[in-house]
């Protein structure tokens, strides 16, 4: 390690290690630091991600992908089930992975990039002189050092500290968190095409349930309910109680636990010297808690908007609002419209899901876009949906297709 | 003052306890949560805590 570089990475997850390896492409110096001894272990995720998506970053690898998924499907909580398949294009759907392999990959690509990489090495402050970050204080194998920096990216997930060091508030309410638990599970008749989502209040309040197919008879089986329903009942607890009754002979490896921002764009991720990114600018889905693409997307934006800033001496917040305006302007974008969407449906009764899966009973689906899905639902219940009207003036004007990102 | 309890046995250092704290005063070190004199006993932290692990003294 030594005592500068251009810039520092704090986190080492798929928007840390994009940032990295995007910056070092740039021909920036680059030090990417992981407090956890072992890259991508525990892991904090359902595996779940689009094809299309992780191709923008990454070229597909059977050494971390897992099972290969041709479609889902969604019960209400009366059994009723909605089906989503891609049946025309051939298998363009999802992959589950295995992320402790995956995070890893990412990191193996941002030291080939040329970024230093150092684990068991925790952020513990940033340097701030005149109102700018200008480096991070570190904690190494118990030692400490002080590491300046002309950027310092903040990747440092859900329980990030280093948006709150900057005076940037971060701390999320209850109701913008989704609070999970997840068991990796082997079991004789798990379908290994589908992925598969459980809703209802009493089974996941203001959540869901998902098995994700993981290969070889394994799944991960997870649930996540809104923290504000969290307390009497806890994720877990739920969890268990699912697998008693929808797979009593499944045998748990593993068990993840975990929570999820679905808390909308927040007002500011970037300072005099700083961005955040992914978990960390709380990112991730409101309606899915998907976050795995939009932290690399944020990731790569942020590398970009870092050797920019850097060749051009300027990484004033005035400079770094380009990172700002692009992630706003895309996944921003998505998550306001996700937001939306999760505003609507933690209201809705067991009841109305029953029937809103009911509506959908001879609808087809030939592609796996949860606005399509929204839309057809939109288009059958326009009185209960009646306030994701936004979502759609532009579909009803030009059919406009939600695709604009992949 | 610390006036909540983590019971070590039970956590299994996701850190989304440190991302509600409105104070700040909670940090995951690698595999266990440290609490500083900034909390407030408000209890949020024990709410979202997906396992129980957290309990607020009274
Ligand atoms: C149960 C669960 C299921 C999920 N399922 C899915 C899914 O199916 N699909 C999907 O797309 N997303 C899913 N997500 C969300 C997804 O896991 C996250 O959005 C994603 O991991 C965010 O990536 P990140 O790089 O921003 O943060 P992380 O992957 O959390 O990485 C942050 C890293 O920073 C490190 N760090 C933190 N503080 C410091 C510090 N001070 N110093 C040094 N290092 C530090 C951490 O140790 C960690 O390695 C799920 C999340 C949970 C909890
Ligand atoms: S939320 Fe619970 S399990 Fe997660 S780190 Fe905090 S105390 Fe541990
Ligand atoms: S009780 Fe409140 S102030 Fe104290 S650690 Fe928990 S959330 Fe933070």
């Amino acid at each position: 390690m030594k005592d500068s570089y251009d810039v520092v990475v704090v986190g080492a997850g798929p928007a840390g290690s994009i940032a990295a390896r995007t910056a070092a492409q740039k021909g920036l110096d680059v030090l990417l630091i992981e407090k956890r001894q072992e890259i991508g272990d525990p892991v904090r995720c359902g595996e779940g991600v689009k094809k299309m998506s992780i191709r923008r970053h990454i070229e597909p690898d059977y050494r971390w992908i897992c099972a290969d998924v041709k479609g889902s499907r969604i019960f209400s909580p009366n059994g009723t089930k909605v089906e989503m398949s891609e049946s025309i294009s051939g298998g363009e759907v999802g992959y589950v992975l295995e992320r402790k392999v995956f995070d890893r990959a990412l990191a193996y690509e941002a030291a080939m990039a040329g970024a230093e990489i150092n684990v068991k090495t925790r952020a513990t402050g940033l340097v701030i002189e005149d109102g700018f970050v200008r480096g991070v204080n570190l904690m190494h194998l118990g030692d400490e050092y002080k590491i300046r920096s002309k950027i310092v990216i903040g990747a440092d997930g859900v329980e990030s500290k280093v948006g709150r060091w900057a005076g940037i508030d971060t701390s999320i309410h209850l109701s913008d968190i989704e609070t999970c638990a997840q068991f990796l599970v082997i079991g004789e008749n798990i379908d290994q095409d589908y992925c598969h989502f459980y809703l209802g209040n009493k089974i996941a309040p203001a959540g869901y349930i998902w098995v994700f197919p993981k290969g070889k008879n394994q799944a991960n089986v997870g649930i996540g309910i809104l923290g504000s329903k969290s307390g009497k009942y806890r994720a877990v607890t739920l969890l268990s109680d699912f697998l008693k009754e929808h797979m009593p002979d499944a045998k748990i490896i593993e068990m993840v636990v975990g929570g999820v921002p679905v808390k909308g764009t927040i007002e500011k991720t970037i300072a005099n010297g700083l961005m955040l990114v992914g978990d960390a600018a709380r990112q991730s889905d409101p309606i899915t808690g998907g976050g795995i693409i939009n932290s690399m997307d944020a990731g790569k934006i942020a590398g970009e908007v870092a050797a920019k800033a850097i060749s051009a001496g300027d990484v004033s917040i005035n400079a770094l609002n380009d990172y700002e305006k692009r992630w706003r302007a895309t996944i921003g974008r998505e998550i306001d419209n996700s937001l939306m969407v999760k505003n609507t449906f933690v209201k809705f009764t067991d009841e109305d899901l029953n029937s809103l899966a009911y509506s959908l009973k001879d609808v087809n689906f030939t592609s796996m876009s949860l606005m399509d899905l929204l839309y057809a639902l939109f288009k059958a219940n326009k009185k209960l949906l009646w306030d994701l009207r936004y979502l759609f003036k532009d579909v009803v004007k030009n059919e406009i297709d939600f695709s604009y990102r992949s | 003052m610390v006036v909540i309890h983590i019971n070590r046995y039970k956590c299994g250092y996701c850190g989304a306890c440190v991302g509600v704290c409105p104070s700040g005063a909670l940090e995951l070190i690698e595999t266990w949560i440290e609490v500083d004199k900034n909390c407030t006993g408000c209890g949020i932290c024990a709410k979202v805590c997906p396992v129980g692990a957290i309990e607020v003294k009274k």
